[in-house]
């Protein structure tokens, strides 16, 4: 995955709760195989209304996304990261995070903070308000703040995230260090667990 | 490994699983069973290609075709060329990954988390991963089972392992017992509509509680698909006698002395007195009332009993917004009875609900009747041999004769990427899981009910109360 170790620029406030990936990337666009050009069909049916905020020229290409709490619940379509990322986006702030597309964002390298209500709301109003508004996502010292202000927020990370979103690190190349490992635990494994092999035979000739 | 201190069913199965744990690290889990679908799989098996991995297990993973599928005559082509192409996709990758394939033709082929059950391939104290948020449905059988994004699929194929941190654990417990017409949908609904769409996030849940030990198997798997709707990415029921008595005979459970041995194992995995949950969550089963979800979310719904709420009443500032937005999407005012809200289409079926109970239970209610004039209403079974089972019962021609549509199993209008979708302001009775806006059709308008109610309302053309038929 790339490498984040800071992110700058000023933010698309889009002020609302519980924001599900069908939203993010609706169904229909789920149907291509490539992993790139998913960021047109971002918020798909949200933007035919003109005043949806990535409509706003003044936010275009902004690197970071605001928006309130439980962001990217339901589906697990890793498409909603990849349509976000599309668009230029590399950090998003909101209170909560839906569990599947935060760890959908930790593979990519789109890198997810959590703030409290009360932080989120003051950015996004300020980003209301003052659309050129510069801020800083600092993963390094994990930190958020806005330039020519003294606001400042520090805000958690996975330490494991940290680290490979510093290094761009690929978490299948990390396991695959530990393959000895993975080995010796299938070797002591139960044997219990059913193997799909018996399903085989009969199931790879399709018409 | 035996632990002195008390632990959760949620603990022992992580501890089983645990390959490696380092400081600093997320804990590298063993995955039991890798489901596939079409919709979720083509990226990562790309990029396996382009870094030279293999499927290390293709003996733990399945795969089937269901998002996409048409519902109708599959002896024709797929009417849309990109479904038909991604489903070719997933046959390719199949063969060159040497992975066993249930598909369209296959008399196994249905819902991923319907087939799966059904052949006793998830079983208690697995790990079941799947590029698909519903995942949680396999938690029935006491699996610890989630939804994975794409990236996950390919770090699964290629080490049969994820890289986890530890979730937080939540007891829900729902104790006493269901009333006449309440069924495991209600009971998962109202769970959702007390937790809130993010309640659940970081955690676990156990189901625990009378209401939960006397239900059947598949109304476990209808509370646990749903689980993901609460924020929680697993829910999970301690496996009993029900869970032994479901699996026993089926296809890829253990036969004979390896029977007995399972059983005792799987005996074991139950939370252990003393052990302590992050969060407590407390029903009580008299209480729950049949469900509708009035709005865009699947915790913004009511009791049958009751009206279409006012967004000022909400509990928060976020909640009234909300309500608001959702009201304005869904065309209602506050105030109105749901009882008088007329319906236009009405969907039968999914991962939550398009099981051979689900539609032994809605049959009932149809037979005899017919639909409304004013809707249209159609039958979607999860999977080729519930589809098979119901027509050996004969449901199929009690729905027929309703003037029910009787389809090929898939996902169909749970997510419409098929051609089964609403039009832009048709309103749906649904027995699917997810509300969202324009999750069944662009513009379309979707309330969630269980299987009886959405039968009644077939009928009926508007909600009705299930209680009050017969
Ligand atoms: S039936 Fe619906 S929720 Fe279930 S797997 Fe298919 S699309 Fe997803």
């Amino acid at each position: 995955m790339r490498q984040v170790t800071t992110v700058t620029g000023n933010a698309i406030p889009l002020n609302r709760a519980d924001v599900d990936t069908d939203q993010i990337i609706p169904k229909q666009f789920l149907k291509r195989i490539e992993r790139s050009g998913f960021g047109e069909f971002a918020f798909f049916d949200w933007r035919k209304d003109p005043d949806f905020i990535t409509n706003d020229p003044r936010y275009k290409g902004a690197p970071i996304m605001l928006a309130q709490q439980n962001f990217g619940c339901g589906s697990s379509r890793e498409h909603a990261v990849w349509a976000i990322e599309d668009m230029g986006v590399t950090a998003i702030i909101a209170p909560s995070f839906g569990d599947i597309f935060r760890v959908n964002c930790s593979k990519v390298g789109l890198v997810t903070v959590e703030l409290p209500h009360e932080d989120v709301n003051y950015l996004i109003s300020r980003m209301e308000e003052l659309p050129q508004t510069q801020i800083v996502v600092d993963v390094a010292s994990q930190t958020v703040s806005v330039t020519g202000t003294d606001w400042k927020r520090q805000f958690a990370i996975d330490p494991f995230v940290k680290h490979r979103l510093l290094n761009g690190l690929d978490d299948i190349g990390l396991t695959l260090q530990h393959i000895d490992v993975i080995a010796e635990f299938e070797a002591t494994r139960s044997t219990l667990k059913p193997a799909t092999t018996a399903a085989f035979a009969d199931t790879v000739k399709t018409p | 490994m035996a632990s002195t201190t008390p632990q959760t069913i949620i603990e022992k199965i992580w501890d089983e699983h645990l390959v490696r744990q380092h400081e600093g690290e997320p804990d590298l889990l063993y995955i039991d069973l890798h489901l596939v679908h079409e919709v979720t799989s083509a990226q990562a098996f790309e990029s396996l290609r382009m870094t030279d991995r293999k499927a290390r297990r293709p003996d733990l993973t399945i795969a089937t075709v269901d998002h996409n599928v048409p519902t109708i005559d599959r002896s024709l082509p797929n009417p849309d060329p990109l479904s038909a192409q991604q489903i070719d996709v997933l046959r390719e990758n199949c063969k060159e990954f040497g992975i066993p394939l249930w598909d369209i033709f296959d008399l196994r082929q249905g819902i991923v988390h319907i087939i799966s059950p059904e052949h006793g391939l998830t079983q208690p104290g697995m790990t079941i991963v799947c590029g698909d948020s519903h995942t949680s449905t396999h938690g029935a059988l006491g699996a610890l089972a989630f939804g994975i994004g794409t990236s996950e699929v390919e770090h699964v194929l290629a080490t049969q392992t994820l890289t986890q941190s530890t979730p937080k654990t939540m007891s829900v417990e729902v104790t006493g017992t269901l009333g006449r017409g309440v069924t495991p949908k209600d009971v998962v609904l109202a769970v959702i509509r007390k937790i809130g769409v993010d309640g659940g996030i970081g955690h676990v849940i156990e189901y625990r509680g009378q209401v939960f030990r006397d239900m059947s198997m598949e109304g476990r798997m209808t509370v646990c698909n749903m689980t993901i709707e609460g924020g929680a990415r697993a829910g999970l029921i301690a496996p009993d006698e029900t869970t032994f008595a479901y699996l026993k005979g089926r296809d890829f459970a253990p036969a004979g002395a390896a029977w007995d041995e399972a059983v005792a194992y799987w005996r074991s995995l139950t939370t252990d007195e003393g052990a302590t949950f992050d969060t407590y969550v407390e029903l009580r089963g008299e209480e729950i009332e049949p469900h509708v979800t009035w709005g865009t979310t699947p915790a913004q719904s009511i009791g049958i009993s009751q009206a279409v709420p006012k967004p000022e009443d909400a509990v928060s500032p976020w909640a009234r917004e909300t309500a608001e937005r959702s009201l304005k999407y869904m065309d209602l005012r506050a105030g109105t009875p749901i009882q008088q809200v007329a319906i236009d289409r009405v969907f039968l079926g999914s991962c939550t609900n398009g099981r051979i109970e689900d539609l032994r239970a809605a049959a009932a209610i149809v037979k005899g009747h017919h639909v409304a004039a004013t809707v249209k209403a159609m039958v979607v079974p999860g999977s080729g041999l519930v589809k098979q089972q119901a027509e050996r019962e004969g449901l199929d021609a009690v729905f027929k004769d309703a003037g029910f549509e009787w389809r090929e199993p898939g996902c169909s209008m749970c997510l419409g990427m098929n051609p089964d979708i609403l039009l832009p302001g048709e309103r749906c009775a649904s027995t699917s899981n997810r509300n969202f806006e324009g999750r069944q059709g662009a513009g379309g308008r979707t309330h969630l009910v269980s299987p009886e109610m959405a039968a009644a309302a077939a009928i009926a053309g508007h909600f009705v109360d299930v209680r009050d038929i017969k």
